[in-house]
């Protein structure tokens, strides 16, 4: 394109002129184009937001008002080929709580070529999961001399892709605590039987949930195919392994735990997510928001750097008002911690001047005429 | 005219602190001494809690503190010596992280000079990139958290024992009670430097003043007595506690000053420590709450403060208006989209201030003439003093004559007024929009049937409100930003919230499919919704459906779109040349003809469209007639076998999967086990069978009824209604399962036990027209129940979710460089939404480039 449409592609977002590049034939002449943009430019002049518009307020009328309409407790069950997941309004609220335990973690797994094609799939995704001692062992017994003695399931193993000799490399016990190998399965010797049986028990629950191989924290997982490549969803979720692991295609590889996200890939990255997680329940339902307000309450969450939820400790108690937090919950405690502080409400949001009865300072509250005053 | 002169003050910022035993002394006007209230005529007892020093409640009695009368007079504090310090509870918290961080013998604070000084840096450092508390709270919180293990005070090696507090306001030391008159010393001699390492400000806050020596009385206007038929008074709940304080701060003082044994003092003491802690907090978690005799809590401060219906929500955050009126609402399609239809009653009772100029007096004058009682007529008129005056029959003549220029009259509401009309829950700003008044008989609103979807509206008995704005500028901020038309484009996802729906619909539809009329009867219709462009629809005899919606349109008027079974909609030069009229067209929430339409002519003119093809879409039906009746979902018997194979196979296919599962020969998925792969494999099977029933009805039966019409247009129902209806209601599910509860090991008592087989899992195999057999019947009635629940359960919580999302973000806003900032100021956002983009300018979210490019 020619300089001189410079100016006004500048001032164009990105995405519009993007999509004018797209919409435009390939052998558009050099004026067309001009012509064009500035037509685009012309309209979207008319577009823009307007100085002082409360963009916060329609944001959340545009999330809150489709909230009545959301389904409680849907769980996404297409036939056979989906995981459970929470969705519908619990799912929105977790999120915008900002809530670090999510109900159902899960991910989706891209994988490189030739995997991605179909290429040994199951084993692939059997790659990934979590594997405990439990998974492999038919049998945990306790012997009178206060041993434990596990027996293998042979076919379980076979099925994992584990041999016994991975069991016992997978495994990491304690200090005093030895594992010999057996014809069968394992010989665990306790470090000191003192304890008597009821300890002996207690190590032999916790060897149970030992971990083997794969990838901590995944217990499911499910080869899917999705248009015309295989992909593996997941239940519960790791990303920091995930990523590094050699047939992941770690760019397209996504999870739903934003917390993860953001100690893994940093807080834009989260901020994504949070719209993306949004954004795919709203659709879900049927409802049509845009996303621009979704943005901006995933904006408003991540500002200062870290998830902060829509609570009284999260986005809320960092308002720089005492009565605007006291207007919303535990007034008394906000009021309380401002006089021991001696804090100044410099009256600059909304909430107070209307309980001052004064204009609020957004919209048409906030210009103020001048004018000469005859002397 | 005579000069006002107006003083415009504006609170500029307010500080919170606490007051000073000082302050209390220094601001009240009485010293109570005495709990009795008054004497035997009835008079305040000086010195006692209703001391009319406090302020007046009674009419006719004057202050004696200001000399002001009732409602001129705000009252006045006082204040009450106690006998023995006592804690605040509120400040429990602040007193134990005190005690705990600083020395119980020197009282400087147990952390060593060097470190003080280092983190008194790192505190200013912080508050250098953001003020606000929470980040200098967790500071402090970060310098105190090594202190739990400090047994030796860096400053005089004194020994530390630890300070735990029994609540709610018993502080002990190693297991000893410390009297508050103790810990009063012990906060007294923390200095103020160390004082402010905890974040504290000792302009603000003494410590000291957290263990309160001197209480004060709030005024008697905040807790005026009521006095009751029978001539007895009642008095307010915080006069009775208070009450009690003054009671027992007396006996404690007499006591002590009779020298009585320590353990009738120290209950004393107790007991005025508990009235003083209930006097603040009545719902205090280990204490009982004091009671009225009748056994009703008392209502004390914190709880007049707290909560949704306490002073900050109800009052201070939330504000009541006159000039409004609440009634039923009903509809009315022949007023304007933009109107709302007043009750002649009502619009008697509304009134508008109209300023008396020397042009419009005359004008005025008619209405005082009119009187309050007929219509048109003034109820009131203004002094420039802000003097009312109520016009009767007596005062007219000589209102009349008063009347000047710089006088306001308050005139009857009349057609063509500016109101702002609501319906809760007020959701979004289309909940409250600015319709212009039409005054009507009958008692109820009126509203245009289209308007009901932004108010989600309907008439079963809802009520909508009606404010009258009374000032100018109020007006001129209600028709600008806030007229129906102003407001049609959502700016939940730009479209327009305003469109037709279930008949209109469904009558344009009936005009796009195969409808010819003579031009006789064109001209009828598009007479009776007022189109007189009649050119438009040509010069021949017979003049089809589409012509006469396009006489509806501007002659300059383009648009392409889609229908909504995917067939172009193409309209040129103001002429549909194809395409069928349905809901994506012209519906709400989704009409893009009307988004467009909106775009080139504005909101008038598109809510004039609106009304249009509304008033055709009625009187289309009106005119070929539309009906649905039982036969229409009749299928042939052919359908009718088709369906039963279908399901019978389904019934065969989930009955070898149970087989197989009893067997134990079930495929099971991965990361399943075998009953869950069952109820997967089952479902899909009978998913499956009910989709094919769906299309059997969809290839043989209904065809060309109005039931489908009705589907296609978008006006009611879909597809999978219609197959319900007529063939197969399919599989009622719970929480994304078959049925499973109910009796032990079965659903219902028709079935065996352990039967997983559809029938006895609730699916329906029977269509509603066939009709339902009794457990079929109780499926049904149990998924209704459940998605009942479901909206009991949702709504509060929904409700809770956008309070809290409203509060957080509300007072986000574009600022002038167009970033999106908090009140403080912090960028929220550099462009908003990325591209500063107004969804409500926006067509659907975006820029229509291709429109541009093709251009």
């Amino acid at each position: 394109m020619s300089s001189e449409d410079g100016d006004v592609e500048e001032q164009l977002p990105k995405s519009v002129v993007d999509e004018v590049k797209d919409e435009l034939p390939k052998n558009a002449s050099e004026k067309h184009v001009r012509e064009v943009l500035q037509r685009v430019h012309q309209e979207y002049l008319k577009t823009l937001v307007e100085p002082g518009e409360a963009v916060g307020l329609v944001s959340a009328e545009s999330i809150g008002e489709p909230g009545t309409q959301m389904t409680l407790n849907t769980f996404h069950y297409a036939g056979v080929a989906e995981m459970n997941v929470t969705l519908g309004l619990p799912r929105i609220m977790e999120i915008l709580d900002g809530k670090r335990e999510i109900a159902t973690p899960m991910m989706e797994i891209y994988l490189k070529s030739p995997y991605n094609k179909g290429k040994d799939i199951r084993k692939v995704a059997q790659s990934f999961k979590e594997i405990k001692l439990k998974d492999v062992a038919a049998e945990f017994l306790i012997t009178p001399d206060l041993n434990i003695d596990i027996v293998f399931d042979a076919e379980n193993m076979k099925n994992l892709g584990i041999t016994p000799a991975g069991v016992l490399k997978g495994m990491k016990v304690g200090k005093g605590i030895t594992v010999r190998e057996k014809s069968d399965g394992l010989s665990i010797k306790p470090k000191n039987k003192e304890g008597g049986l009821n300890e002996v028990y207690q190590l032999k629950e916790k060897l149970k949930d030992m971990y083997i191989k794969g990838i901590k924290g995944i217990t499911q997982v499910l080869p899917v195919k999705r248009e015309n490549e295989f992909v593996v969803i997941t239940a519960g979720s790791n990303l920091k392994e995930v990523l590094v692991h050699p047939d992941v295609d770690a760019e397209r590889t996504a999870s739903n735990d934003i917390f993860e996200i953001m100690e893994v890939l940093g807080i834009e990255a989260a901020r994504q997510a949070i719209i993306n997680e949004v954004f795919k329940v709203i659709d879900s339902q049927g409802l049509n928001v845009d996303v621009r307000h979704i943005m901006l309450v995933a904006d408003t969450m991540c500002s200062t750097g870290a998830i902060k939820g829509i609570t009284r400790y999260g986005v809320v108690s960092d308002k720089s008002s005492v009565l605007a937090r006291a207007s919303f919950e535990t007034p008394i405690q906000h009021i309380i911690d401002a006089s021991l502080v001696g804090e100044r409400d410099h009256l600059t949001s909304v909430v107070e001047n209307v309980m001052l009865n004064q204009p609020v300072p957004v919209g048409t509250g906030l210009p103020g005429l001048i004018t000469k005053v005859k002397k | 005219m005579d000069e006002n002169i107006y003083v415009h003050k504006k609170v500029k910022s307010l500080v919170f602190q606490v007051l000073s035993p000082k302050m209390i002394k220094d601001m009240a006007s009485a010293k109570i001494v005495t709990p009795e209230l008054y004497d035997k005529e009835g008079y305040p007892v000086d010195g006692g809690l209703m001391d009319i020093r406090l302020g007046v409640i009674d009419p006719g009695l004057k202050c004696k503190t200001c000399g002001s009368k009732l409602k001129e007079c705000v009252g006045h504090f006082g204040y009450i010596e106690l006998a023995r310090p006592i804690i605040h509870l509120n400040f429990v918290g602040v007193i134990q992280l005190l005690l705990n961080s600083t020395c119980r013998e020197c009282s400087r604070i147990l952390v060593p000079q060097n470190e003080i000084d280092k983190h008194k840096q790192e505190v200013e450092s912080m508050e250098k990139i953001s003020s606000g508390g929470s980040i200098r709270r967790k500071a402090i919180r970060e310098m105190l958290s090594g202190l739990k293990s400090v047994s030796k005070c860096p400053h005089c090696k004194a020994k530390q024992g630890k300070i735990t507090l029994e609540k709610p306001t018993t502080f002990l030391e190693s297991e000893k009670r410390i009297s508050p008159v103790e810990i009063r010393t012990r906060l007294e001699k923390i200095p103020d430097d160390d004082v402010q390492l905890f974040g504290i400000s000792p302009k603000a806050f003494r410590p000291e003043w957290a263990v309160l020596t001197i209480l004060a009385i709030p005024p008697v206007t905040m807790r005026p007595s009521i006095t009751l038929e029978s001539g007895e008074r009642s008095e307010d709940d915080l006069t009775h506690k208070m009450g009690d304080i003054v009671r027992i701060n007396q006996r404690l003082f007499e006591n002590i000053n009779a020298g009585a044994p320590e353990i009738i003092i120290e209950d004393l003491w107790d007991l005025l420590q508990y009235h003083i802690t209930t006097f603040f907090d009545n719902d205090v978690a280990q204490l009982p709450p004091a009671r009225h005799r009748s056994g009703q809590p008392l209502k004390t401060i914190s709880e007049r403060i707290k909560s949704k219906e306490g002073r900050i929500r109800h009052n201070l955050a939330g504000k009541r208006t006159n000039f409004s009126a609440r009634t039923v609402i009903s509809p009315d399609p022949n007023i304007q989209i933009s109107e709302v239809g007043v009750p002649l009653s009502m619009a008697m009772k509304l009134t508008v201030p109209e300023k008396v100029t020397a042009w419009n007096m005359a004008y005025l004058k008619k209405f005082l003439e009119t009187g309050p009682e007929k219509y048109p007529g003034a109820n009131y008129i203004v002094r420039p003093d802000g003097k009312k005056k109520k016009i009767t029959d007596e005062t007219k003549e000589a209102s009349l004559e008063e009347l000047q220029p710089g006088y306001a009259v308050e005139r009857h509401l009349m057609n063509g007024d500016v109101a702002i009309f609501n319906r809760q829950p007020s959701l979004h700003r289309m909940s409250m929009m600015c319709h212009r008044v039409k005054v009507l008989p009958g008692r109820t609103f009126r509203l245009n049937p289209a308007v009901c979807h932004p108010y989600n509206a309907d008439f079963d008995g809802d009520e909508m409100n009606l404010h009258i704005p009374q000032t100018e500028e109020a007006r001129a901020e209600a028709e600008i930003l806030m007229e129906v038309q102003n407001q049609l484009i959502s700016p939940r996802y730009g479209l327009s919230v305003i469109g037709c729906t279930q008949d209109a619909l469904a009558g344009n539809y009936a005009l796009s499919r195969d409808f010819k009329v003579s031009r006789e009867e064109a001209i009828q219709l598009l007479a009776s919704v007022g189109v007189s462009r009649l050119h438009a629809i040509g010069s021949k005899e017979t003049v089809d459906g589409l012509q006469i919606f396009s006489a509806m349109l501007a002659p300059d008027f383009n648009f392409t779109g889609k229908s909504r079974s995917g067939e172009p909609f193409i309209v040129k030069n103001g002429k549909v040349t194809e395409g069928k009229i349905d809901k994506s067209i012209i519906g709400e929430e989704s009409g893009l003809l009307l988004r467009e339409y909106h775009r080139r002519y504005g909101g008038k003119e598109t809510i004039a469209l609106i009304d249009r093809i509304y008033h055709l879409g009625i009187n289309v039906l009106d005119k070929i007639g539309f009906s649905v009746s039982l036969y229409d979902i009749d299928l042939p018997a052919d359908a009718r076998s088709r369906i039963q194979q279908v399901l019978d196979k389904a019934y065969a296919q989930a009955d070898e999967m149970i087989t197989l599962f009893r067997e134990g020969k079930l495929e099971v998925f991965p990361g399943r086990t075998a009953a869950e792969t069952l109820e997967l494999r089952i479902l899909e099977i009978l998913n499956k069978a009910r989709n094919e029933t769906g299309k059997v009805v969809n290839e043989f039966g209904i065809k060309n009824t109005d039931i489908l019409s009705m589907v296609n247009s978008g006006a009611r129902g879909n597809l999978l209604n219609l197959a319900q209806m007529a063939a197969c209601v399919g599989q009622q599910a719970m929480r994304g399962k078959r049925i499973e509860k109910g009796y032990r090991n079965r659903t219902l008592p028709h079935f065996m036990m352990h039967d997983l087989r559809p029938a006895a899992r609730g699916f329906i195999r029977d269509g509603f027209k066939g009709g339902l057999l009794p457990h079929e019947f109780f499926f049904i009635a149990i998924t209704g129940r459940d998605s009942l629940m479901d909206t009991a359960l949702r709504t509060p919580k929904s409700g809770y979710l956008y309070r809290r999302l409203a509060n957080a973000m509300q007072d986000l806003k574009v600022e002038y460089d167009m970033t999106v900032r908090d009140a403080s100021k912090k960028i929220i956002q550099f462009k908003y939404g990325e591209d500063s983009i107004d969804v409500s300018k926006s067509e659907y979210g975006k820029l229509n480039v291709s429109r541009m490019v093709e251009k």
